[in-house]
């Protein structure tokens, strides 16, 4: 009798968490369409603000979506070539257990770092290198922020790889660097990839490290050296605005970030499924 | 003189003690057994033959295991090369995130054992010699994950033969395997020790008496005695030997 009501007990607290994660996502989705959509219009996303858009003139975010979308992708990538070199060292490399727990521990630290302080670090940086506030620093910066997301996320779905694949790829006679990028890094190739999912929605979602070091535009940038708007900066400085109708275009922007994240998380999980069927297998 | 030769090999984890003092000659062209009760070294002798106990840390080898003359353990020696010459079958057989094909066909490229156009003769040839090449013929680009792990272990062992070994070490290759694919594992060992040195860890005693030739009975780190199956089963010397083959002490 008691243990069924213990199970009974545990089903229910399972139900409820699960319900916490469902309506909170659900929530957050329904209050940003339910203000958004009414004002969200291609003029809106296909336009850049043609000046006093804060004041309520036309608005225009496509500057604001095309810095997000530079700044993500350009800041992802680097902070894969940043993380991989790591983790094939960890994971490959490393004679002494204690140096993989130093690294580790770095990453859990820089994980842990506020992103405001990825920011100061950017523009201090920035400063030094007598830069402007730019697409590049923003990047970069943003990079820094994803850099232990990407590694450590990395670094924890290659510790399920199993032992014996590893003994495998070696009893043939592969080398080091062949068991680890040929095999290990193939084989967890589909966490690899929800790793950097995860860095890139950091990233892009983030304000606080781009606040301070890719400036604001109302243009379109031209080159890495141009300041540029972000979303999240956009969403910051619409919700600032002492004009309601003006407000609510931030739950449009909102709404426009978490399509986008969306759709990359979406048509990375497709495409990763039909490279498994074709090369890889379940 | 064998191929494979073990001389005064001594293997600590830690501190503890796992390989007391094991000097052997490993027969060609035969199959050697290692049997002995759950944790007796048995895994660990067989990886320590081709190096593999290099990848568990905190390990300390003394004495030597000579392969064709040579000590494996002495520094600055090829690994990947030495390895080469041993196929390893494990419990659980793992195959390679790729296909039927490039998982034979891995091996031959990284050693560049064939040429392009070679490549396909081989493949066939090995997944043959496995035993395979019937079931898989019409999905070698398949992935090899599909298999199921009696066929997977047949591929294990078309992948090590594929770059020519001298020796195979099985760790007990076939426990995790229905009976019938181990019935055909066995039988594989059995036809393919004329070109190969056999070694298979086994717990499975009736396994040791159906195919083994050479049998090492090992004890708590300690290679208790050795010799032809028959005089071992049959008439062995250490009390312990015979209270382990009689099924006393498991």
């Amino acid at each position: 009798m008691i243990r069924r009501i213990e199970e009974n007990v545990f089903k229910f607290l399972m139900l409820i968490s699960t319900l916490i994660v469902f309506l909170g996502v659900a929530g957050l989705l329904f209050v940003v369409m339910i203000k958004g959509v009414p004002v969200m219009s291609w003029e809106m996303i296909s336009h850049c603000p043609s000046g006093g858009d804060l004041m309520g003139a036309k608005p225009g975010i496509l500057n604001a979506i095309t810095g997000t979308l530079i700044i993500g992708f350009g800041a992802t990538f680097l902070a894969t070539l940043a993380s991989l070199p790591v983790i094939v060292f960890i994971h490959g490399y490393a004679h002494r257990k204690i140096w993989v727990s130093i690294v580790r521990f770095a990453l859990d630290l820089l994980w842990g770092i506020p992103s405001i302080v990825y920011g100061v670090l950017g523009f201090m940086v920035m400063l030094f290198f007598r830069m402007k506030a730019s697409l590049l620093a923003g990047m970069i910066t943003v990079a820094l922020l994803e850099f232990p997301i990407a590694a450590r996320g990395m670094d924890e779905v290659i510790r399920l790889v199993p032992k014996a694949l590893k003994e495998t790829a070696f009893a043939i006679g592969s080398t080091r660097a062949e068991t680890t990028m040929k095999v290990i890094l193939k084989q967890a190739l589909p966490g690899i990839l929800t790793a950097l999912l995860i860095a890139f929605g950091r990233g892009v979602g983030d304000a606080a490290s781009v606040l301070l070091t890719t400036g604001y535009s109302e243009d379109l940038p031209t080159s890495f050296t141009d300041p540029v708007a972000t979303l999240p900066l956009a969403i910051f400085q619409q919700l600032g605005s002492p004009y309601p109708e003006v407000q609510v275009r931030a739950y449009a922007s909102a709404l426009v970030l978490t399509i986008i994240i969306l759709i990359i998380s979406i048509s990375t999980r497709y495409l990763m499924r039909r490279f498994e069927s074709k090369h890889v297998g379940g | 003189m064998s191929h494979l030769m073990v001389e005064n090999l001594n293997l600590y984890y830690g501190k503890m003690h796992a390989l007391k003092d094991i000097t052997v000659a490993i027969p060609d062209h035969q199959i050697t057994a290692i049997i002995g009760p759950s944790g007796c070294g048995k895994s660990s002798l067989l990886k320590s033959f081709n190096r593999l106990i290099d990848l568990t840390d905190n390990t300390r080898v003394t004495g030597k295991v000579l392969l064709d003359g040579q000590n494996i353990y002495e520094t600055g020696l090829d690994l990947a090369a030495i390895r080469k010459k041993m196929g390893l079958l494990l419990q659980t057989p793992w195959p390679l995130p790729m296909s039927i094909f490039e998982n034979v066909a891995y091996g031959l490229r990284i050693h560049h054992v064939a040429k392009r156009r070679e490549l396909k003769e081989k493949v066939e040839y090995y997944l043959r010699r496995a035993g395979l090449w019937d079931e898989v013929k019409d999905r070698l680009h398949r992935p090899a994950s599909a298999l199921s792990k009696g066929q997977q272990q047949r591929l294990a062992l078309a992948r090590g033969l594929a770059v020519e070994p001298e020796i195979i070490l099985a760790d007990e290759a076939t426990s995790a395997l229905d009976p019938l694919s181990s019935k055909k594992i066995e039988e594989l060992f059995t036809e393919l020790k004329s070109v190969y040195s056999i070694v298979i860890v086994t717990h499975i005693l009736r396994q040791a008496r159906r195919i083994a030739d050479y049998v090492l009975f090992m004890y708590m780190g300690e290679l208790v005695e050795h010799g032809p199956a028959d005089k071992i089963f049959k008439d062995p010397k250490d009390p312990r030997t015979k209270a382990y083959v009689i099924g006393e002490i498991s």
